[in-house]
C-alpha cells in the first residue's frame, strides 16, 4: 500500500467488476487526443494494409461499407481513467481486412489521418476482437470521435484504438507509436494498469 | 536506455505540501517538496495519487503550473463539485501531508525555450496552468521568443496568477476574454472564443507560430478548429483536453 494522505477518504466505492482498477464511469464520451480534430472527407478517405514484404492493400470507403459488417457492443476503457459500458458500434472485423494476406508479422503500426500513429501486437486484432468502426451508437461516428472511421480495440486502453484510421502496416518488429514514444504502454492492458512504459 | 529512463521518471515519489496559495476562491496553487525530482518541461503533467487509510486509491493528472525548480513542483488545483481528488487537495490537503507523485508525462504539449517560434497560448478557465509554466520558463531562461497569450474565463474573479499576469512582460501579449461578465468598465458584452477573437488576438497562420490550446474538451476543439479554419499549420497546433467542459 502506498503512504497514506490523511483524511483523504475518497468516493464510496464503486466495486462493479466490469471497471478495471482505478476507473470511473463516465457518461459523456469525453475525448483525448493530442492536437486538433482532421476532417477527413469519405470522398477522397483511403485504409491500406502493407505486409512486412511490402504488399499493399487498399480500400475506398464505398469498398469498406461493400464488406460484410458487425455491431459489437463493448466496454471501452480510456487510460485518463473513464470506462464507459455497453458502447454500440459498427465496423468491419480487422479480420476481414487482413484475413487473406501472407504475413509472418507480428505486430501492427495503426496510421492516422493527421499523423497518429500506435502499435500494438496483430494476434490482439483478429479473431473478432478489432473493428474499423464507422458508426456509434447508431449514428456515424464524428469527427471528434474519430470518424469517420477508427479503429476499435474495446480490451486495450483506447488511445490503441486510433481515431481517423487510415491504414495498418503488418511487421516483424514492434516500434513505438505516438504516445508509445512519449512514455505509454506498448501493449495497454486496463486490467494491469499497463498505462506507462514499466508498468 | 530510454526505458529505464522512463521507469525512473515514473516511480512513485513521495511529495509533501510546503506552502500553498489561493488564486480564487475555488483554485489553489499546491507546491510540494519532491525530493529526487527528475526535472521536467514546461507543459508537462504529473500523475497525483492519494490512499485513503483503507487502501483505496485515487490518481489524477494535474499540468505542472512553473518550471523546474530543485525538488520543488507546483501544481494549481481547481475544485470541481463533488470531485473526488479536488476537493481533498484545495481543502482539507495541509501543509506536511503527504500524496504521491510521478511524471513528468507527455513531450509533446512541451515548450523548450530554445525553440524560436513565436507561441500562441490559448486558455480555458484552468487550461491556463501548463500555459503559466511555459511563461514563466521563457522568463527564467530570459528569452525573447514572442509569446501571446488568449485566456478565456467566465469572470474576472476566475483568473489565475492574476498579479503575475498584470505586470507587463515584454514581448508577451495577453488578450482576455470573458464568457459570463466582463471586468468594472470594460466595454461590449460577454462572448466565447470565436473567429474574430482569433482572427484579430493570434498570431497570422504564414508567422508560422506553434499554438499551445488547454482548457476543457469543448474548447480546446473550438479554438483548434478555428485556427485551422484560418490558415494554421494543424502540425503545430498542439492541444491538452483537461476533461468535461462545465460552461
Ligand atoms: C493531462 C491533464 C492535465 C490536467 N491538469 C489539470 C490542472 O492543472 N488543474 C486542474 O484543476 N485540473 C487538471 N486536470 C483535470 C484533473 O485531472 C481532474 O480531472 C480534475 O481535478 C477533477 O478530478 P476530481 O477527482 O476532483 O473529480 P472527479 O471525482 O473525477 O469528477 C467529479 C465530477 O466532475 C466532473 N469533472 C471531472 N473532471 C472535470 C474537469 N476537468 N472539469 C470539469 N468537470 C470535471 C466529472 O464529470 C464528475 O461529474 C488535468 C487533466 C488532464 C487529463
Amino acid at each position: 500500500m502506498g503512504v497514506v494522505t490523511p483524511g483523504f477518504q475518497g468516493r464510496a466505492r464503486s466495486g462493479n467488476p466490469r471497471l478495471p482498477p482505478g476507473q470511473y464511469l463516465a457518461e459523456d464520451f469525453p475525448v483525448l487526443s493530442a492536437g486538433p480534430t482532421p476532417r477527413v472527407r469519405t470522398e477522397t478517405w483511403e485504409f491500406a494494409v502493407t505486409t512486412e514484404k511490402g504488399d499493399k492493400h487498399t480500400w475506398s470507403w464505398a469498398e469498406l461499407m461493400a464488406l460484410p459488417s458487425e455491431k459489437p457492443t463493448v466496454d471501452i476503457h480510456c487510460v485518463t481513467q473513464w470506462s464507459k459500458l455497453d458502447t454500440r458500434w459498427r465496423g468491419v472485423a480487422v479480420d476481414t481486412l487482413v484475413g487473406g494476406l501472407d504475413t509472418e508479422a507480428d505486430y501492427v503500426m495503426v496510421h492516422a489521418y493527421g499523423g497518429y500513429t500506435t502499435n500494438l501486437p496483430l494476434a490482439d486484432l483478429l479473431d473478432g476482437q478489432a473493428w474499423i468502426a464507422y458508426e456509434y451508437g447508431g449514428k456515424p461516428l464524428t469527427p471528434e470521435h474519430g470518424g469517420p472511421a477508427r479503429l476499435l480495440v474495446p480490451h486495450l486502453y483506447f488511445w490503441k484504438s486510433a481515431k481517423w484510421v487510415r491504414g495498418l502496416e503488418l511487421k516483424t518488429r514492434d516500434e513505438p507509436g505516438f504516445w508509445e514514444n512519449a512514455g505509454y504502454h506498448d501493449y495497454g492492458d486496463p486490467w494491469r494498469e499497463q498505462r506507462y512504459q514499466g508498468d | 536506455m530510454a526505458r529505464t529512463a522512463v521507469s525512473g521518471r515514473l516511480a512513485w515519489r513521495v511529495a509533501r505540501l510546503a506552502e500553498f496559495r489561493d488564486e480564487t476562491p475555488t483554485a489553489r496553487t499546491l507546491v510540494f517538496d519532491l525530493p529526487g525530482w527528475p526535472g521536467h518541461l514546461a507543459g508537462q503533467h504529473v500523475d497525483v495519487r492519494l490512499t485513503a487509510a483503507d487502501g483505496y486509491r485515487a490518481q489524477r493528472s494535474y499540468s505542472l503550473a512553473a518550471p523546474v525548480n530543485g525538488d520543488r513542483v507546483e501544481l494549481t488545483v481547481q475544485r470541481v463539485a463533488d470531485g473526488e481528488v479536488s476537493e481533498h487537495l484545495t481543502g482539507p490537503y495541509a501543509i506536511g501531508d503527504p500524496v504521491e507523485i510521478r511524471g513528468p508525462i507527455g513531450g509533446w504539449f512541451a515548450w523548450r525555450p530554445t525553440n524560436p517560434e513565436p507561441v500562441l497560448l490559448i486558455a480555458g478557465g484552468s487550461g491556463i496552468v501548463p500555459l503559466m509554466a511555459m511563461i514563466r520558463a521563457r522568463r527564467a531562461a530570459g528569452v525573447r521568443t514572442p509569446f501571446k497569450l488568449i485566456y478565456s474565463l467566465r469572470t474576472p474573479a476566475e483568473q489565475y496568477y492574476a498579479d503575475e499576469l498584470r505586470t507587463p512582460v515584454a514581448g508577451l501579449d495577453i488578450t482576455y476574454v470573458y464568457t459570463r461578465e466582463l471586468p468594472e468598465g470594460r466595454p461590449g458584452i460577454p462572448k466565447r472564443i470565436d473567429v474574430a477573437t482569433l482572427n484579430t488576438a493570434a498570431w497570422p497562420a504564414e508567422f508560422g507560430a506553434t499554438s499551445f490550446i488547454c482548457g476543457p474538451t469543448a474548447f480546446v476543439e473550438t479554438a483548434a478548429d478555428i485556427l485551422q479554419a484560418l490558415g494554421h499549420d494543424p502540425h503545430r497546433i498542439r492541444t491538452e483536453r483537461f476533461g468535461p467542459s462545465r460552461d
